[in-house]
């Protein structure tokens, strides 16, 4: 990118990302007194996972012994990675939020008794309050403007520069603190509103030094029409599945029955255990767009079969991102902070998947805490980030370096061979140590090849960066993975030659790197509530 | 996919262009907008709800195109039909007021099946 950039505002907070956690993190450094800008690479709005379709939410009222059991129920199926504080925390923050939701107009409903039912959002109309709301507060927000790298010195992040795809511009934003809230890494696998999630904002905060945590817990697909995009399945709970000859196939107590499946041929559902008319409209009124891509397609789901195929949701449903170190999700580089599916939702998953209500309600609440860490941090500044000497940190990606001609690789090449190690249900759902190592292997030779791409318009540049954030997500996702020799707890990970949970991996993976990608461990932290949990933990484990 | 802006209905207001999220469209000369870069459509069906006009149709098929005879869209109640389910625009209620999610449990299946691992959401907290 040149030096200069043609259109350059100075704020104290800069949001990357206009999904949920972007919109939350705006919102709340704006209320705690920031000059705030938001980008976003498509429309605060509509763009992320959350606004197509609809979300459930954590949302259980303050009686402490029901929240003592889903955390108590949280922390186990989490492998016991997850911190009860932090776990309380979200189901504090998220019941106070959801109020403010109903007071900006979003339409609950209640039941009989008229109490509120706060635990589902549809999101076009949460987004599209999150966006008035964010607007109201004073954000200044530039939609489809992609950001493409942070700016830094020697105290931390300054900024990012990145362009407005629609005016064909470069902008430069500096900012004393920076939240990332681009969302996780789906790897364009086509579920819904997810191409948007390419790893973007892992690869940015990689460049300056960030560590991401839980990258192995990635494997993650969702049931989706094997034609349509639609990865939103809860519906198919009234779904019975048949292969191609009629024959039912029949689910498990463990689970993996559909990737078993998927394997030996195509795999059929109809759903017909919502078998009345009145439950066939129940269903039409809670998950609208689970029908959508049938009832076009001219098929009738409640007595016609229809194909199923698995699409891979990576870091979206998967749980881990960029490390977060403290209450205000700050990460270990100054003015950087992380929020929503861009960070590790271990704290409160642990190694099961925040898929739904988790994720949804991690998204306001680290968004809020992100926004009011940021707005303090930057406050506190004594310079303003104009007149800091910040250095643009991307260095992958951006083009301008291939040594000759023959050199050049579209990105569509290097999509297609990052697709091919991290889509298949045969490397990626059924790991094994040797499938991951080839893997691995290939993805290095991508790696290698991420800056012999050479956009030539602002559509390729955007897609040039996103290839290489995929690829360095796909790199971290596999050494992460070949780290964890055992099977954990929440399905998100496990390797067949070990095949149950070791109590001497009863730590996270810290992964960091670019060139050279390195592992460490880090303890689960202990503090405050979270003592007693986690000793009475290791016993159940023990009593299993 | 995205496979038809309607001319006749399109008001040229421009909403899908700003509002998409992979920027399919461009603004086109004549006002009505151009679908540009059709194969970055990823299929989320959310220009149709913010289209006034309910000038667009979005194919179920995410990953292939198909011929679409916006007559027949129209004649069978296709073209809007989204927005309307939605409950967006005048004299509509929308979706989330008559919400049954959190009532979903009441008409569960006497055996559900719930691939762990694959399905959706653990019920939070619940």
């Amino acid at each position: 990118m040149s030096d200069s950039a043609e259109r350059q505002l100075t704020a104290d907070v800069l949001v990357i990302g206009g999904g949920p956690a972007g919109a939350w993190a705006a919102w709340s450094a704006a209320t705690n007194g920031a000059k705030v800008v938001l980008v976003d690479k498509g429309y605060l709005g509509s763009s992320g996972a959350t606004a197509p379709g609809g979300t459930n939410l954590l949302y259980l009222p303050p009686d402490k012994e029901m929240r003592e059991q889903a955390v108590a129920s949280r922390m186990k199926q989490g492998g016991y990675l997850a911190e009860p504080a932090w776990i309380h925390r979200v189901l504090d923050q998220v019941y106070t939020n959801l109020e403010l939701i109903e007071k900006w107009g979003y339409p609950f409903v209640r039941d009989e008794n008229g109490t509120p039912m706060r635990d589902h959002l549809h999101g076009p109309e949460y987004m599209a309050i999150m966006r008035k709301v964010v607007k109201r507060a004073g954000v200044k927000v530039l939609d489809q403007s992609p950001a493409l790298e942070l700016l830094v010195d020697e105290f931390g992040v300054g900024g990012a520069r990145g362009v407005s795809r629609q005016d064909d511009l470069t902008w430069e934003v500096r900012a004393n603190a920076v939240v990332i809230a681009t969302g996780g890494c789906a790897f364009l696998s086509n579920g819904l509103g997810c191409n948007v999630l390419t790893g973007d904002g892992y690869l940015m905060a990689g460049e300056v030094g960030v560590e991401l945590s839980g990258m192995e817990f990635t494997r993650k697909y969702a049931p989706s029409p094997a034609f349509g995009s639609n990865t939103r399945s809860r519906l198919l709970g009234w779904a019975t599945y048949y292969d191609s000859d009629g024959n039912e196939i029949v689910g498990g107590r463990q689970g993996d029955f559909l990737a078993e499946a998927l394997l030996k041929g195509p795999v059929y559902a109809i759903m017909n255990k919502a078998d009345t008319p009145e439950k066939q409209a129940f269903l039409r009124k809670s998950h609208a767009i689970f029908f959508l891509p049938y009832d076009r397609a001219g098929i009738d789901v409640f007595t016609e079969p229809f194909p199923l195929t698995l699409r891979y949701e990576g870091t979206v449903r998967g749980t881990g991102g960029i490390r977060i170190v403290d209450d205000d999700c700050s990460t270990t580089v100054g003015g950087l902070f992380a929020a929503g599916d861009a960070a590790t939702r271990e704290r409160i998953t642990g190694s099961a998947s925040g898929g739904g209500a988790f994720n949804a309600s991690w998204a306001i609440c680290s968004g809020t805490w992100a926004g009011k860490g940021a707005a303090a941090h930057a406050l506190s500044h004594r310079q303003s980030a104009a007149t800091r000497d910040l250095k643009p940190a991307g260095r992958y990606g951006l083009g301008g370096v291939a040594s000759s001609f023959e050199n050049v690789v579209p990105s569509q090449e290097l999509i297609k061979e990052i697709q091919d190690q991290v889509l298949p249900l045969t490397i990626n759902y059924f790991r094994t140590e040797q499938g991951l190592k080839q893997a691995l292997h290939r993805l290095d030779n991508v790696w290698n090849r991420v800056n012999s791409q050479t956009p030539q318009n602002v559509r390729e540049q955007v897609r040039a960066r996103e290839t290489a954030a995929m690829a360095a997500t796909a790199r971290w996702m596999y050494t992460a993975a070949l780290s964890r020799k055992e099977t954990r707890s929440g399905g998100l990970h496990g390797l067949a030659e070990y095949p149950g949970q070791d109590e001497e991996q009863q730590h996270r993976l810290l992964v960091s790197g670019l060139e050279e990608v390195s592992v460490r461990t880090e303890q689960v932290p202990v503090s405050g509530v979270a003592v007693t949990a986690v000793a009475a933990t290791s016993e159940e484990v023990q009593a299993g | 996919m995205i496979e038809l802006v309607s001319e006749e209905r399109c008001i040229s207001c421009n909403i899908c262009v700003k509002v998409c999220p992979t920027n399919v469209f461009d603004k086109g000369e004549d006002g009505v907008p151009v679908i540009a870069r059709q194969s970055d459509c990823q299929t989320c069906f959310i220009c149709e709800v913010y289209c006034p006009a309910d000038a667009l149709y979005v194919s179920p098929y995410a990953e292939q195109t198909v011929e679409v005879n916006e007559q027949e869209l129209a004649d069978k109640g296709v073209l809007g039909s989204w927005r309307a389910i939605i409950g967006w625009g005048p004299g509509r209620t929308k979706i989330a007021a008559i919400d049954t999610t959190p009532f979903i449990d009441r008409i569960l299946p006497p055996r559900t099946i719930r691939p762990q691992g694959v399905s959706e959401v653990l019920r939070g907290g619940s």
